[in-house]
């Protein structure tokens, strides 16, 4: 029982709270009202995600039947009725090279996970054996003091997830370390802050473009000589730059409207300045600087697609662009995949973040 | 009791006190808000002494300037004529030998109980021993009655257990003078009475002057060597000073069963209705 209490508290806490209404329902303990929940909470989002699949797929093929007439219809015109018969065969019979190309049926798109997934096994096993081929060779270079050979082959859909979560993090702690302190800084003292909210006000809304080529031309110079690799660095600062606002002006907000009780009992107390910001400014402002953290994930992430797709450098950004050029048959359904991915990974990134706000705020807020 | 009494016939009796006894002493008062529509004058020639272990009641219509002159003595806001001295001296901005206890408990909400006392205490006595300084702390919240809580976020109290720490942290600095904005104000007539008999019973121990602003005419009473009334502002002073002549300590049923507590709720009661 107490388990069970605790674990209730725990999915509640990462505003997972459904699964317990799932579980309650195989354990058998169901009331009335915990019968309507499981329908509002279980039933409902399971029938509309269904309904969500069938209009999609009704919508596609109606594309792909616009797309198809139209493609018959131009053979027509052009190269007369025989070309225009042999247009609708070849479309009938699925042969690849006259498909219409149009939104992808989620059945491609299941189709085109599944293939990525078994690529990525085959770059996988690629991979390791590559690095097993070299092991003793790298072994004997790094002895040498050369730079061991490294595989260059393709990446595979989940290296290229796994790089764009480095860039977001990476990004994010840039975030974190140039907003928090200085808006704790601005928060502080009122005539900084007027002084310095035009700055934040015209920079906040500058596109994520124009802070890509910023950086881009700062960093260029500054790595002319190194080979590291400058397209991360520039796509992670740009990220950064882009996603920091929220956390700057939440934190100064947090900061400048500390409860002036606390500040009162800080002055009776005579707090000493480092006190009084470690003690009382701060904890008192984190839920503030949580909330904006969090908008500044959820905006990193948004925007590192769009980053890395112009910066060119590898992940799902750059992976979508690919693909969108490449023009392949499953091209399409492989994009779509690409954007249920970001979307899955934009929501877990916001559940971490609501998960750890709710720790650490005293007065709790329940997710949405 | 008996120095009380003698302290009280000076002060009515000649005007004036022997310096050594005054703990507080408001000399011509005067408390200016600017506004938009002008200076507004709350407080003007505001004079009060106030003894050495000496406990207080202020009460007057709301919006007279009652927590204008408590923050005030505080430190917590601007002196705009006159002055307050501490034991002879003026005061210069808050410090820790003048602790509050405000309207709301204002408790840092993210701490436990016992760090909301060691707070104060860590600064005030900073050369005692940890455990010393901890032992202090849990010293004024058993006091309190809050023995089983030392270890709870302050933001999982009731309202009267945030209360019962907010004056636990605040005997516990050992300040010179209490002072205190209508601090059961917020509570149910129930918890309010457990309170007052703690402060009351931790009072009498420590004997800290204390200087309390009420609206309850029976905790006013219960609580005072004295009553002071303010008029209604602007420009408010004292208006009149009523003397509680209970013995103490005082039981709340020997305060309700004696002769003059009539005579005393009446007195107060016309002033606050003329
Ligand atoms: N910061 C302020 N600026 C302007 N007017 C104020 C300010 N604080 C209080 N006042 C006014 O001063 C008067 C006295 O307020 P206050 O001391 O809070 O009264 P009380 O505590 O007796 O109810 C009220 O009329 C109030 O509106
Ligand atoms: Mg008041």
């Amino acid at each position: 029982m107490k388990q069970t209490v605790t674990l209730d508290r725990v999915t509640k806490f990462m505003g997972l709270g459904f699964l317990m209404t799932i579980k309650s329902l195989f354990t058998g303990d169901l009331d009335k009202e915990g019968f309507r929940n499981f329908l509002r909470k279980v039933v409902v989002p399971i029938a509309s995600i269904f309904l969500f699949i069938g209009l999609w797929h009704m919508g596609a093929k109606s594309l792909y039947n616009i797309e198809a007439d139209y493609k018959i219809e131009k053979a027509l015109t052009e190269q007369g009725q025989e070309a225009a018969d042999v247009m609708k065969a070849c479309i009938a019979s699925g042969d690849i090279s006259c498909q219409p190309n149009t939104l992808p049926s989620p059945a491609q798109v299941w189709e085109s996970y599944r293939s990525l997934l078994r690529d990525h096994q085959i770059i996988k096993a690629d991979k390791d054996a590559f690095a097993e081929k070299t092991a003793t060779l790298n072994a004997k270079r790094i002895a040498e003091g050369k730079d061991p050979i490294t595989y260059t082959g393709r990446p595979s859909f989940v290296d290229q997830i796994l790089t764009s979560l480095k860039t977001v993090f990476a990004g994010f702690l840039l975030a974190l370390v140039i907003a928090v302190p200085i808006g704790v800084i601005i928060g502080l003292s009122k005539t900084l802050r007027s002084s310095v909210n035009w700055l934040i006000q015209i920079f906040k809304p500058v596109s994520p473009v124009v802070w890509l080529l910023l950086v881009f031309m700062i960093v260029k110079t500054l790595t002319k000589d190194s080979n590291s690799d400058s397209a991360f660095i520039i796509s992670f600062i740009s990220v950064g730059l882009c996603s920091m606002w929220a956390t700057l002006v939440n934190t100064a907000m947090g900061v400048a409207s500390v409860d002036k009780d606390y500040i009162n009992v800080a002055k009776v107390l005579k707090l000493g300045p480092v006190q009084k910001v470690f003690k009382v400014i701060l904890p008192s402002s984190l839920p503030l600087i949580f909330t904006g953290l969090r908008i500044t994930l959820s905006v990193a992430w948004m925007v590192l697609i769009a980053i890395e797709l112009l910066a060119q450098s590898p992940g799902l950004g750059s992976f979508v662009w690919e693909e969108f050029q490449n023009g392949a048959v499953d091209s399409n359904s492989k994009i779509i995949v690409a954007m249920f991915v970001i979307g899955g990974i934009g929501f877990l990134l916001d559940r971490i973040m609501l998960t750890i706000q709710n720790a650490i705020s005293f007065n709790k807020t329940s997710g949405i | 009791m008996i120095s009380n009494t003698i302290h009280n016939d000076l002060v009515i009796e000649n005007g004036i006190a022997f310096h050594e006894d005054v703990m507080l002493d408001l000399k011509h008062l005067k408390k200016v808000y600017p506004t938009p529509k002008g200076d507004y004058v709350v407080l003007e020639d505001l004079n009060l002494q106030i003894m050495k272990e000496e406990f207080v009641t202020i009460i007057g219509h709301s919006g007279c300037g009652k927590t204008t002159m408590l923050s005030m003595i505080a430190g917590l806001n601007e002196i705009s004529g006159g002055n307050i001295s501490v034991l002879g001296r003026h005061i210069k901005g808050p410090g820790p030998d003048r602790g509050v206890i405000f309207q709301a408990p204002s408790l840092m909400p993210w701490m436990t109980s016992l760090q909301n006392v060691m707070l104060g205490v860590n600064q005030v006595f900073p050369h005692a021993t940890k455990s010393q300084r901890n032992d202090i702390a849990k010293y004024y919240l058993q006091k309190v009655g809050l023995e089983d809580a030392f270890h709870k976020k302050a933001s999982d109290l009731s309202q009267g257990m945030q209360q019962g720490v907010g004056i636990a942290r605040a005997f516990a600095i050992k300040p010179k003078v209490l002072l205190l904005d209508e601090p059961f104000g917020m509570l149910d007539s129930l918890t309010r009475g457990e309170l007052q008999d703690i402060l009351i019973e931790i009072w009498n121990k420590e004997k800290i002057t204390a200087v309390m602003i009420t609206h309850d005419v029976d905790e006013a009473i219960f609580l005072a060597d004295r009553v002071v009334m303010m008029t209604s502002g602007p420009k408010a002073k004292i208006g009149d000073i009523l003397n509680i002549d209970f013995e103490r300590p005082r039981t709340r049923k020997s305060v309700l069963e004696h002769d003059d507590y009539y005579k005393y709720r009446k007195h107060l009661i016309d002033f606050l209705e003329h």
